[in-house]
């Protein structure tokens, strides 16, 4: 059943008050996905009328997307048409924040960028140093599981969450876990909704341990002819007592966007870092620790990359060199009208093997291609089309097929992370092996028994 | 029991492999906690497909079915609340594979949990996860309670370390969560399966990632004449944004109650210890192990003892490690509580302890991990006199509600099993707990799987609970 948009207005308004209910069709295009349009846009002001928009949409049939900031609709998430987009922005509170807890408590439209103002005057922060950081929102950024390179030391969201409030399909408001760093009562199911894309319920407040800052920072680039240099140097690390906060294996052209002369995306100015020629590998590591701390990393390091040039970079230029390994994504989308984002993970020892395979198979289709492939085993391999024709256009979806076919019988996954909506619609989808994906199914169906979100991260596979 | 199941299960794994007889299944009324239940029979599968049978047989004659590890457990888990079969996993204790490389290793769940840092050890890594009881707690344990130990502080709890599960179903389906590389796509499963106590499947294989050791480990013991001192000085540590790997309090009459039992050289007047590790890199570990000195002298620590070497090192976690084990020496029964408040609340929650122990008329020693805020008061009663029996309970109510109050949790480590059950209501509402049911009803359906577990059985809370009364003096976790 579908509504009208005056209609969806009359209903929702006395839920949250006329002014929060937009129907403008030219504004409305701005909520866009995967080329859908919504009927309305609704800003709920609580959990309470977040829950009683979801009991409305489930009793008429409509469909919901939960959207914050809107920096993750070039992700690609399969999803059902849908009615109304609820914009999270108004619950934009910090319920608590006790710094010397190391514990905090926000509601899901506070964007990230006031967060870390707000804990930076603790000394404290989040490491969730994840793309399009100034403008993300809490919820979004969590419902979307978007990584960090923090994650190296710090672990991921499902490491540093300890509890979440959520709207479920049904329109009930439901918790799990709570504010202290330890604690085992009841299912841990916030850990179902990082990543879940919106599709079990509606994130409403989040939950998080927060870490002291560190005193200084600093970071070494390393520089390789072959891919096998660097991810070597990458097991050495592995290997050494060392515990980098950050730990990054970068292409060649993937060094070039973030810092040569093509850097696209980032306020202009001298080059951050040199490189040797635009044929080599990086390794980029950052570590925490002034003093003799600081001088024993770079004297490790340094013996770690045997002969390969190297650099080891200032607190200042650490700073803007992360920044821009963050924003990898945002910045290769940038680049190419046409850019596809494939998300690999493989284990940590298997990145060479991978990056190889990546680098035969987009050379094949003849595309220019960067990779940046995180010490954890995450690889972002961002192909990127000089042009967008329909020829260049099938390059690209043979490079996409040969990688799946290439990927499939290796532990760990593919997914396509971030394209052109034109992309996603050409995307069909792929064989899983996985044998837990009827659980899953079920798991949807327990949070959400009428399908009222739209978002069907399940949907990418058959 | 039905002859025909018993006779089934014999066929299955043979004589050997099934115990019913009552002076056999003695000990499987048992864990760590002060519940007891009595299980009609204990299975010892030898691998996947046998418990595929058991788990099928279980349901077609419909009897609960209960898994169990070391049965180290603190809250019930691994007891048969309403009867059937107990699934020990102790014949399943293989290590399958070690990946050096890539610092994983697949073990089956009845690996001893000491066991797997021990076999990585030559290769420089561990596992990091280390509850007190460590070396008889198996993995397929801590990763049905997601235990934790000392040294969670730094490191995470189980669930920081679990990669991947194979997991036998009610149904008798085998499926696979997870994977060994990170991020498997979808939703979280192998996340919410972590610690949900038994009650979603048999866990059957578990990868996890292996951490390297570190290298450098500086190990503190700070001296207090003063509890208050204690926790100001863990709220302080805190406060300044310094991680120590480990950062666990005992209190004057737990160090008496070690000391006699171990000798590890711990002050017999003082009125709290604070036992303190920092780890990492030596230019790190120096400098972090003089701040920890220098807050704790600054809150009146009456000395800050370094331990000079390895033999010391052990001998001072063997005595915090066998804090259990001395308060079994000393008092016919205990009663531990697992509560956690947020850290700067510790002062506060230690004085109500204190008050809580006179208003009872009951000894209640402290030894807990006060860096991460989780309490485990220990109540001496005995068990004889029925009268103490039921003010521990009541003691340890109060001091759980206060955790409640003062924002914490009722359990950090333990899980809710059957004992705290009855006290879920005061942290979730019916909508959160209904949602919980749900969930468990994906992987559980008949609710066969051990079934009077987490979830209140009676509606309300405030009713009068009647404990069972342990037939013995309980065993020492």
């Amino acid at each position: 059943m579908s509504m009208a948009a005056a209609a969806l207005s009359e209903h929702l308004g006395p839920i949250v008050g006329p002014e929060q209910i937009i129907t403008n069709s030219e504004h409305l295009r701005g909520y866009r996905v995967s080329g859908e349009t919504p009927k309305a846009l609704v800003r709920p002001g609580s959990d309470q009328e977040v829950a009683e928009i979801v009991r409305f949409a489930a009793t008429e049939r409509l469909t919901l997307l939960p959207t914050g900031a809107g920096t993750k609709r070039a992700m690609h998430v399969p999803a059902a048409r849908f009615d109304v987009a609820i914009e999270m922005v108004r619950l934009d509170r910090v319920v608590a924040y006790d710094p010397d807890d190391l514990t905090l408590s926000v509601e899901a439209g506070v964007s990230l960028s006031r967060l870390a103002a707000v804990l930076a005057e603790h000394r404290q922060f989040l490491p969730l140093a994840v793309p399009f950081m100034h403008r993300a929102t809490v919820g979004g950024t969590i419902a979307s599981g978007v990584d960090s390179p923090l994650r190296q030391f710090y672990g991921t969201a499902r490491d540093y969450v300890l509890g979440m409030e959520f709207v479920t399909g049904d329109g009930q408001v439901a918790k799990s876990g709570g504010r202290v760093v330890k604690n085992v009562s009841g299912y841990d199911l916030h850990k179902l909704m990082i990543g879940s894309f919106g599709s079990l319920g509606v994130i409403t407040k989040v939950n998080f341990r927060t870490f002291p800052m560190a005193a200084s920072i600093g970071a070494f680039i390393a520089f390789f002819r072959s891919v096998r240099d660097a991810a070597r140097m990458r097991d050495r690390i592995a290997e050494s007592p060392l515990r980098p906060l950050t730990l990054e294996v970068l292409s060649p052209l993937a060094t070039e966007l973030l810092f040569g002369d093509r850097a696209t995306g980032v306020e202009s100015g001298p080059r951050l870092i040199d490189t040797p020629s635009k044929a080599h590998w990086a390794l980029l590591v950052s570590f925490a620790g002034s003093g003799r701390v600081r001088e024993r990393y770079e004297r490790d390091l340094r013996a770690l990359a045997d002969a390969g040039a190297s650099a080891v970079l200032e607190e200042n230029t650490t700073s803007a060199v992360l920044a821009r390994v963050r924003e990898f994504s945002p910045i290769a989308l940038e680049s190419s009208p046409g850019a596809v984002i494939l998300r690999l993970t493989v284990l940590p020892g298997e990145i060479a093997e991978a990056l190889d395979d990546l680098a035969r198979l987009a050379g094949k289709q003849e595309l220019p291609w960067a990779a940046m492939a995180r010490g954890v085993g995450v690889i972002y391999l961002a192909l990127l089309p000089t042009a967008q024709d329909g020829e260049v256009r099938s390059r690209v979806g043979r490079a996409i097929d040969d990688l799946f076919d290439a990927f499939r019988p290796r532990q760990g996954s593919l997914t396509l992370a971030w394209c052109a909506d034109a992309w996603k619609q050409a995307m069909s989808p792929r064989k899983t092996t996985r044998n837990d994906l009827e659980q899953m199914r079920k798991i949807k169906r327990a949070f959400d028994p009428t399908r009222v979100f739209a978002s069907d991260p399940l949907g990418a596979w058959v | 029991m039905d002859p025909r199941l018993l006779h089934d299960l014999e066929r299955l794994l043979g004589s050997e492999g099934v115990l019913y007889k009552p002076e056999d299944l003695l000990l499987y009324e048992y864990d760590g906690s002060v519940e007891v239940a009595r299980p009609d029979c204990v299975v010892f599968p030898t691998g996947t497909a046998e418990v595929v049978e058991i788990v099928r047989l279980a349901a077609r004659h419909r009897v609960p079915l209960v898994g169990r590890g070391a049965g180290t457990g603190l809250s019930g888990g691994a007891l048969a609340r309403e009867g059937g079969i107990v699934t020990s996993f102790a014949r399943m204790n293989g290590i399958l594979q070690i990946d050096v490389k890539n610092q994983r290793a697949r073990v089956q769940p009845g690996v001893v949990n000491l066991d797997l840092s021990l076999a990585v050890r030559h290769a420089g890594l561990h596992f990091a996860p280390d509850p007190s009881s460590q070396k008889a707690c198996t993995i397929g344990g801590n990763v049905s309670e997601n235990s934790g130990g000392p040294h969670t502080l730094a490191y995470g709890v189980t669930t920081n370390h679990v990669l991947a599960l194979e997991v036998v179903l009610p149904s008798g389906e085998v499926i696979e969560l997870g994977s060994a590389a990170v991020d498997p796509p979808g939703y979280d499963l192998t996340g919410v399966f972590v610690g949900s106590e038994g009650t979603f499947g048999l866990v059957t294989e578990i990868t996890v990632r292996l951490t390297r050791l570190p290298e450098a480990v500086k190990t503190l013991l700070a001296v207090y004449d003063l509890v208050d001192d204690a926790t100001q000085t863990v709220a302080e540590i805190t406060a300044r944004g310094i991680t120590p790997a480990a950062c666990e309090m005992m209190d004057g009459w737990t160090i008496r109650a070690v000391e006699e039992y171990v000798h590890a050289g711990f002050p017999l007047d003082a009125a709290a210890v604070l036992l303190m590790e920092v780890d990492g890199l030596r230019e790190v570990v120096e400098a972090e192990a003089q701040a920890v000195a220098e807050v704790c002298q600054m809150h009146h620590a009456r000395s800050v003892r370094l331990a000079r070497d390895d033999a010391e090192r052990d001998l001072l976690w063997k005595g915090r490690k066998n804090a259990f084990g001395a308060a079994g020496r000393v008092s016919p029964s205990y009663y531990t509580q697992d509560g956690v408040i947020p850290r700067t609340k510790l002062p506060a929650t230690l004085r109500q302890i204190g008050e809580i122990g006179r208003k009872y008329n009951l000894a209640i020693g402290n030894v807990f991990h006060a860096g991460d805020g989780n309490l485990h008061p220990i109540i001496l009663f005995d068990e004889r006199n029925k009268q103490q029996f039921r003010d521990a309970v009541a003691a340890a109510d109060e001091i759980i509600a206060f955790c409640i109050a003062a924002g914490g949790s009722i359990t950090g480590e333990h899980g809710v099993g059957m004992e705290k059950d009855r006290l879920m209501p005061l942290l979730f509402t019916e909508a959160d707990l209904d949602l919980m049911k749900r969930v468990r009803a994906v992987f559980n359906p008949t609710g066969l799987l051990n079934p009077g577990k987490i979830f209140p059985t009676t509606k309300g809370c405030g009713e009068i609970y009647v404990r069972p009364q342990p037939a013995q003096a309980v065993p020492s976790p």
